[in-house]
């Protein structure tokens, strides 16, 4: 992940705020050019016409969700799997929704809805480092457009440009190898700590084993096995208090007003 | 585009939509993810891109999708997480382990 050149200064119109969040997603865009091309091949690969590689890079605008939804359609998986998989790969969403309504809190609804279609892992990565270095920052959601805007607006080029591309490409390279490649590549920064460790080796055990399922029913089960294991280790290894002890430490955390609120509805 | 297609690029779209909304659509009050939840949404990357990765590299090469751990893509993907876990570099990582790939079967 890159690292933006992050700033305490903030912003005196929303002009310079959009141009400073497009500027700081810049190079994180032009690296997600292979990606972006490969969700336009994959399309192809999958048996789709060129346009329904933009309708998917529109409608579901996340890289990952999309190769790994293109590739079980092209393995002939049934749509509620294909679906089931781009929800679970997206699930991350959450967190990054739950971490950015922290700083949205004042901005109207039409705002944040406009936020949500626009966010990734990479706008979520510039805009949280801008956050955090200044919490008051001004002219955040046109920080984040910026940011968000010139993101999507290459993303739907690299699809096309895709689409164009692998026409040209010979039937006997095995291009399909590039997109499990790009999944192994995203793999390794998501290898944090032991935990996160453990579910992947897990994961790739049981998706192994179980690929043999019908509908690739394999993958849903792996994850969910991968995360089960990832959990337990956490909480033998003891993250979660230390988690508590930050909290404790009562630094930037949000506290629950309503005591009632158990949030175990969330976990269910 | 069949119907098929365009029902899991409407209902996985606005799937992902609501994920994306959901903490979002009540940021006007306070929210906090309770630490299992959010230690367990930590998992999830890890998780399903390993689940997606492995069969393609140990069941991938072989015809009838039989585990094979004498087909190349084994070494192909090692040497990708390699590079990748060096440089951080996507397109290196692509270059390597595709031409890797490319090159073992040519040898084979």
């Amino acid at each position: 992940m890159a690292t933006p050149p992050t700033s305490t200064a903030t912003f005196a119109t929303a002009r310079s705020a959009v141009f400073a969040g497009m500027r700081d997603i810049s190079p994180v865009v032009l690296g997600m050019a292979p990606f972006g091309l490969l969700a336009g091949i994959a399309a192809l690969e999958a048996g789709m016409p060129a346009w329904g590689a933009s309708v998917f890079s529109t409608f579901v605008f996340a890289g990952a969700a999309q190769l790994a939804a293109l590739d079980l359609i092209a393995q002939g998986a049934a749509a509620p799997i294909v679906i089931g998989t781009i929800v679970v790969i997206n699930a991350r969403f959450l967190m990054y929704s739950a971490s950015l309504a922290v700083h949205l809190g004042e901005e109207p609804a039409h705002r944040r809805l406009g936020v949500a279609y626009l966010l990734t892992d990479q706008a979520y990565a510039v805009t949280i480092a801008r956050l955090t270095d200044n919490p008051g920052l001004t002219h955040r959601v046109a920080y984040y457009t910026g940011a968000g805007g010139l993101l999507w607006a290459c993303w739907q080029g690299y699809t096309i440009a895709g689409t164009l591309a692998g026409a040209a490409i010979p039937a006997d390279v095995p291009i399909e190898f590039a997109i499990p490649l790009v999944f192994a590549a995203l793999l390794v920064p998501a290898l944090t700590d032991r935990a996160t460790l453990l579910a992947a080796v897990t994961s790739a055990l049981v998706a192994t084993l179980a690929a043999g399922l019908p509908a690739n029913l394999g993958l849903l089960l792996a994850a969910a096995a991968g995360v089960s294991v990832g959990l337990a280790t956490s909480v033998r290894d003891g993250v979660l208090d230390r988690q508590k002890a930050t909290v404790a430490g009562g630094r930037a955390v949000q506290v629950d007003p309503t005591p009632d609120d158990t949030g175990r509805e969330e976990a269910a | 585009m069949t119907g098929t297609l365009w029902a899991i690029a409407i209902v996985g779209g606005v799937g992902t939509l609501l994920e994306r909304w959901s903490f979002l659509s009540v940021a006007h009050r306070t929210t906090a993810l309770p630490p299992v939840v959010k230690e367990g949404l930590r998992m999830i990357p890890a998780a399903a891109l390993a689940a997606l990765v492995a069969p393609a590299v140990f069941r991938g090469g072989s015809a009838d999708g039989s585990i094979d751990l004498l087909d190349p893509r084994l070494p192909a993907a090692l040497a990708a997480v390699l590079v990748m876990w060096r440089t951080r570099n996507i397109v290196l990582t692509l270059l390597v382990g595709m031409g890797l790939l490319l090159a073992l079967d040519a040898v084979l």
